[in-house]
């Protein structure tokens, strides 16, 4: 995927704020000089709106429900046209989700889960259906890994992403090259790629993902799968016929740039990165064991973790604790606990009582960690009860009938 | 029939952030040999023994080398009489643990013929910072801890189970096995290769495991259907265990707010504390439902796809 140039960082403006740069594309989020992301710079960057307190008002209204928690605390905070898609639900109109994931290791963190947990909540919310891409094949070029170990990477991530709780009667799987085999010609999917191939140039893929001579073609040639799923068309089973049927996709920030490729642009809702244990200055990595909490961790691990890892800010004594109170903006409980704990009003109680001093690092941590143990158990469950027809069945080309209800 | 090699089993370990150290060495059959090449090192020495009842059930006890293990006692607190346990023949070993001999370890149930063997840890496991047990491979011995051996077992699906092996509780008309809980649902029905399984077990340790058993599709029409099978998704979509989980976590939550309230000084309505006791476990409710739902989905999606099978070879062709 995208390897944009640091500098770039900078905005259109060209002003550069001290020695700071921003890297940001699909498989490194750093700033160099150690300083916080800036997320207003990078909605420049990527052509995107602030999802502001009116339009989560709106969803609100139109769902008849309550806002999820990630879009009450700002933790997907920008989008492309969904205004449009909210419109067109308004008018009676349907959509369907598309998100995904690249396979590239059996242990997912929390952070892989975010975006998940936030599709599920749209799929509920709006009652539509959800295609998911596991891009075995892109890990396949792009990690070196073998066919077999991706596509066994891929059952096991499908099993976690069924365990956040989808209704496999809505959720349908988009195949990638290895699933598809000998089914790949003549079929619809395939016929899509090679018409978003034929938009798209060679100058073009170079300067969206930095592609050089010595690339591998399989790199070079993998961009329009990932394309093609925001396209109903490539869905005949689940869509035949409804050929102006939008798609929105929740994502991360930084997985916005592949949707460049399309003709027709896709919507999208995207989110924050989601901090490692020791900071917010970057994101979890599956090869950092201590950055991230893992679905596969037990309650000691988390205890663990959050107490040895988990970045605080509080102060360095208890008297200066109590005199000046934490720093909410570094603290990684609070963070995690903005993610994370459903109350609001627990919520701000915590951050009013920390910030003030009166409550300590250790207090917070321990709600972290109750909070964090419920949701790893459940999950733990929900993932042994997801059996491998049920992962067939996901993967198999079925009509979902009853996806819109 | 593939089992797990030594190889593949390391390789699960690094996969799962599992820190272990490894000691290769000539094959062992018995403890004192395996002694004799990492007795020194600082770990604890396991003992591991593979069992059967009379019914046909398979049980690895895996003990601290000291652990003084009484057959005749374990027997009774898994409610299976006096003499119900005995070692199991060697041919089980082979066709279930898929291990040779002197290698029984509770790693062996990485495989999918051991699905339904039950595991019993010997809680003096925990005291120490690192057990010795054999990874499939006599040749070798690993060392891990328990919080990393319980991660191995969570990841294969299993819940793991510590016990006080040297405990001698009364057994009788009003004191039930101890250890009930802990014999399987099934005997283990081994056809050809049976493809991939899950365990599924609920944590809040009522029964024996519930389990289910794959089968390819492509292999099932050209297979007769086991006696396995029919147990396959019951489990899953089980009615009764599905409101009795329900109803238990709705209880065991209202007593928790009620008891947290009468503590409190300031008491709240019932209308509060029952909105409190909805939003505690409301997703875990949500979860488990969707978990049956989709669970129940499968087995509907596989009838008619076996239906469409069964349909072309009767030579009809398939409903339009």
């Amino acid at each position: 995927m995208a390897s944009e140039d640091g500098q770039k960082a900078g905005g259109a403006g060209g002003e550069n704020e001290g020695a700071e740069e921003m890297v940001v594309n699909p498989w490194e989020v750093a700033v160099k000089g150690g300083g916080k992301i800036d997320y207003d710079k990078l909605i420049e960057k990527f052509g995107c709106q602030r999802l502001d307190s009116s339009l989560v008002r709106r969803v609100e209204r139109l769902t008849s429900r309550p806002a999820h928690v990630f879009l009450r605390r700002g933790v997907f905070f920008a989008h492309r046209d969904l205004e449009e898609i909210l419109d067109l639900y308004e008018r009676g109109e349907k959509f369907y989700l598309y998100t995904g994931r690249g396979p590239s290791s059996e242990a997912l963190h929390l952070g892989h889960l975010v975006p998940f947990m936030f599709t599920k909540y749209l799929q509920d919310a709006f009652k539509v259906p959800l295609v998911i891409q596991l891009t075995d094949d892109e890990k396949c070029m792009w990690k070196n890994l073998s066919v077999e170990e991706c596509k066994r990477l891929a059952r096991e991530n499908a099993k976690d992403i069924i365990a956040c709780g989808f209704d496999i009667t809505k959720l349908s799987s988009s195949p990638t090259l290895i699933m598809l085999v000998g089914k790949l010609f003549g079929c619809a999917f395939y016929e899509n790629m090679v018409r978003v191939s034929k938009c798209v140039t060679f100058n073009k893929v170079v300067g969206i993902f930095g592609f050089t001579p010595e690339d591998h073609i399989g790199k070079i040639s993998f961009p329009p799968v990932q394309a093609v799923p925001s396209f109903p068309s490539s869905f005949p089973h689940l869509f035949s016929g409804n050929d102006n049927l939008r798609c929105l996709i929740p994502c991360a920030i930084d997985q916005g740039c592949c949707s460049r490729i399309g003709y027709q642009k896709p919507a999208l809702i995207e989110s924050s990165f989601f901090p490692a244990l020791q900071g917010e200055t970057g994101k979890m990595s599956a090869s950092d064991p201590n950055s991230a909490i893992y679905v596969t961790d037990s309650a000691k691990d988390i205890k663990n973790k959050v107490n040895r890892y988990a970045f605080s800010g509080g102060r360095d004594s208890i008297e200066l604790h109590r005199k000046y109170g934490a720093n909410l903006e570094v603290d990684i409980p609070i963070k995690y606990l903005g993610f994370f704990l459903e109350d609001d009003d627990e919520l701000e109680h915590i951050k009013t009582e920390y910030g003030a001093g009166r409550m300590l690092t250790g207090e917070v941590k321990k709600r972290l960690i109750e909070v964090l143990s419920e949701m790893v158990e459940r999950h733990c469950k929900a993932r042994a009860a997801v059996t491998d027809e049920m992962v067939d069945a996901f993967m198999a080309v079925r009509p979902l009938p009853n996806m819109f209800s | 029939m593939s089992g797990y090699s030594k190889e593949q089993l390391l390789a699960r370990l690094q996969e799962l952030n599992i820190n272990f150290a490894s000691y290769d060495h000539p094959a062992v059959l018995t403890v004192e040999a395996q002694a004799k090449y990492v007795g020194h090192l600082g770990g604890a020495l396991s003992k591991n023994l593979f069992l059967k009842d009379k019914k046909h059930r398979f049980y690895v006890i895996s003990a601290l080398s000291g652990t003084n293990v009484d057959l005749k006692v374990l027997s009774q607190r898994l409610g299976l009489g006096k003499g119900g346990l005995r070692m199991a023949p060697e041919e089980a070993l082979q066709e279930i643990l898929q291990v040779s001999l002197g290698c029984v370890t509770p790693f062996a149930l990485i495989n999918e013929s051991a699905r339904s063997v039950s595991l019993l840890l010997d809680q003096g496991f925990k005291a120490h910072e690192s057990c010795f047990f054999h990874p499939l491979s006599n040749e070798m011995t690993i060392s891990v801890n328990t919080r990393d051996l319980d991660k191995f077992l969570i990841s294969i699906g299993r819940n793991p189970a510590y016990v006080d092996l040297e405990a001698t509780p009364l057994v009788g008309k009003d004191q039930p096995p101890d250890l009930a809980s802990l014999v399987p649902s099934e005997t283990p029905s081994l056809v050809g290769a049976p493809e991939k399984v899950v365990q599924n077990q609920a944590p809040d340790g009522n029964h024996a495991p519930a389990e289910k058993k794959g089968i390819n599709k492509s292999k099932a029409a050209a297979k007769e259907k086991t006696t396995g099978s029919a147990k396959k998704f019951v489990a899953a979509t089980d009615v009764g265990k599905l409101i009795d989980e329900i109803i238990n976590k709705t209880c065991a939550s209202v007593l928790i707010e009620v008891n947290k309230d009468s503590e409190d000084q300031s008491k709240v309505s019932l209308g509060h504390l029952l909105e409190k006791v909805s939003q505690k476990i409301g997703p875990d409710l949500e979860s488990i439902a969707m978990s049956f739902k989709n669970a129940a989905y499968i087995e509907g999606f596989h009838a008619g796809l076996h239906s469409v099978i069964d349909r072309g070879i009767q030579g009809l062709s398939s409903p339009r």
